[in-house]
């Protein structure tokens, strides 16, 4: 039994990563159309980011908490004012080629210098240790990860569907000529939009490092199963990804605990049942 | 979907098609003198067999505005049953290769009939899950060795008259097999299924409203895409000797993606220039290590951003030819 709670809570590690990444790319998608493919590259940097203001500028995990999504998300909407901007009115699969080479570019530089092996990440102090639940010990520093990513889930849905400028946000979605009709600056929007999908990717880094190490391919892999995450949900609900990120990470954990060999591929096979049954993906609409 | 490949708008008339085949024929005499030109042989055969599977990949972008993000599957597939099939069961070349291109085939069916359930982007990423559940497939059955991969190949007898192991005579083999395949591809975009391929590509809901069954042109594609993919990753084992995991993983089907559009999306000949393009960069770029890699995203960002109809597209453009 302990190793099943275990797994469970591997899984929900998982799933918050999968639901941050998510929530970005359908974040991004709503707003500009392209599917990021660079989003593990981003992820990527934001753990190094993490790594970096340890070992060099001295400032610990809750400075890098705030400072690597705020500094990687400059760098996306650098990104997306220099190059992704070129894209309007093109086929959205430019956005998806243009994309990869921007991951190609910089998993390849990062690979340059710091090779493909993982460089540690220590848990802060004030998380280390455990708590023993009765049924099972809980490293606390994996439950803080679980219950911080869903915070800023929940937050991010709020203030996409609950504000004033997340309303602004959908309307552009749905028709920016019209929106920019009535003032608002959409160019900008998008600019923004995109800095925090950037930004949710860099925070999952952040959580990740202490867990998974820093390497510089960390979200190349993650990247596609991300990918199969969202064609399995579909992009119409921000919801919609939280939920399905976070169900499929326990899914992958209990297939960890009852038949490991399919660990791997239990997200994609599950995409292909969906697909089977409901092409649209469970929340989305057809597109 | 009309914009990512608007260099085969005008393939189909009579002077595009003379023009394609005029430089067919002087591709085919290039290559068939490459023996003696001194050129090193196992260079230009790895080159064929990526150009052999950039057609193939560019068959379902180009006129069926598809883009498959997973189509190493189908190549390391192929390639894992040629290698294993003359390996442990010591079958002869051909039939080697049958069994390999049919596997693919047989992929291509089952991954096709899921994925053409979405379009756009969302077939491209569903195209790259399936690839990546192949990966993983390969990466944990015995026979394909793991991380080793299945290494000294025999490459035998083919039809108990040509010796594969002779590079000269395995060079006009390899160079035979593309030219045939070549040939499918441009008979089968100037073929009236090619036709409604593009016309679904161009308006969907219109080629259905007028009779056509979309979803069956566009498996059929797929599945021809597939097996061609395929039959290049079993050619490819008598040059390399050795089927590996490289062929299966998703960098391999980014190459494959950068092959086509640095020669042209939609473009009979691009492919083959962008394939020899790549294999040479490589080639040459060996020990610059992970700059490759660099280098690659770079010709990506390169190609969106300011070169979208790649070389070829570009040439034939600026002569108003269809090449």
């Amino acid at each position: 039994m302990q190793a099943l709670y275990a797994q469970l809570l591997v899984g929900l590690i998982n799933g918050s990563f999968y639901a941050l990444l998510s929530l970005g790319l359908a974040v991004i998608f709503g707003m500009l159309n392209i599917i990021n493919f660079a989003h593990g590259a981003l992820y990527m940097m934001g753990a190094f980011c993490a790594y970096f203001l340890l070992n060099i500028f001295g400032l610990n995990y809750w400075y890098a908490l705030i400072i690597a999504p705020i500094v990687v998300g400059i760098f996306g909407m650098v990104l997306e004012r220099t190059l992704l901007k070129q894209l309007a009115g093109l086929d959205h699969l430019y956005g998806l080629l243009l994309t990869f080479g921007i991951a190609l570019i910089i998993q390849g530089v990062f690979q340059n210098y710091f090779g493909s092996s993982g460089l540690p990440y220590a848990i802060p102090p004030q998380l280390q240790g455990g708590m023993n639940l009765g049924f099972m010990f809980l490293p606390v520093y994996r439950g803080w990860v679980v219950v911080f990513s869903l915070v800023v889930c929940i937050a991010t849905w709020y203030l996409i569907e609950r504000t004033r400028l997340g309303a602004y946000l959908r309307a552009a979605t749905e028709n920016p000529n019209l929106v920019r009709a009535f003032g608002i600056n959409v160019p900008r929007m998008i600019t923004l939009t995109y800095g925090l999908g950037i930004g949710l990717a860099a925070l999952a880094g952040v959580l990740s490092a202490p867990i998974n190490q820093v390497r510089p391919l960390m979200g190349a892999d993650l990247i596609i199963v991300v990918f199969a995450v969202v064609v399995i949900g579909g992009m119409g609900s921000i919801m919609g990804s939280i939920i399905t990120g976070f169900a499929l990470g326990v899914i992958e954990g209990l297939t960890k605990y009852f038949y490991p060999e399919a660990s791997n591929t239990v997200v994609f096979v599950l995409m292909v049942l969906v697909l089977l049954v409901k092409p649209t993906g469970l929340t989305g609409r057809a597109t | 979907m009309s914009v990512i490949t608007d260099n085969s708008a005008s393939a189909s008339s009579g002077r595009g098609v003379r023009d394609e085949m005029v430089a067919f024929v002087i591709m085919a005499a290039l290559l068939a003198t490459v023996p003696f030109t001194g050129i090193y042989p196992f260079f230009v055969m790895q080159a064929l067999c990526f150009a052999l599977f950039a057609c193939a990949f560019n068959l379902l972008i180009g006129y069926g505005g598809l883009l498959s993000f997973g189509h190493a599957m189908f190549l390391g597939t192929a390639g894992y049953f040629t290698a294993h099939a003359l390996k442990v069961w010591g079958v002869s070349p051909e039939l080697g290769i049958v069994i390999g291109t049919a596997g693919a085939c047989a992929l291509s069916v089952v991954t096709g009939w899921i994925s053409i359930r979405r379009q756009g982007i969302y077939f491209a990423m569903i195209t790259l899950a399936l690839s990546q559940l192949v990966f993983f497939v390969y990466l944990q059955t015995p026979f394909t060795h793991g991380e080793d991969g299945i290494q000294g190949i025999p490459q035998g007898m083919l039809f108990g008259l040509f010796d594969l192991s002779k590079p000269t005579i395995l060079y006009y083999v390899i160079l035979v097999a593309f030219l045939l395949a070549f040939l499918l591809i441009f008979r089968t975009i100037n073929s009236p299924f090619g036709e409604v391929l593009k016309a679904i590509r161009e308006n969907e809901p219109r080629a259905v409203s007028l009779g056509y069954k979309a979803d069956q042109y566009k498996l059929m594609a797929f599945i021809l895409s597939g097996t061609l993919s395929g039959l290049a990753g079993s050619l490819k084992v008598f040059v390399a000797q050795n089927a590996s995991l490289t062929d299966v993983h998703w960098t391999m089907s980014g190459e494959i993606v950068l092959m086509a559009l640095i020669g042209g999306l939609g473009t009979v000949f691009g492919p083959v220039v962008g394939a020899f393009i790549i294999v040479a960069m490589q080639q040459y770029l060996a020990g610059f290590g992970q700059w490759v890699t660099v280098i690659q995203g770079a010709i990506f960002v390169i190609c969106v951003l300011t070169f979208r109809r790649g070389i070829v597209g570009e040439i034939a453009a600026l002569f108003k030819r269809s090449l």
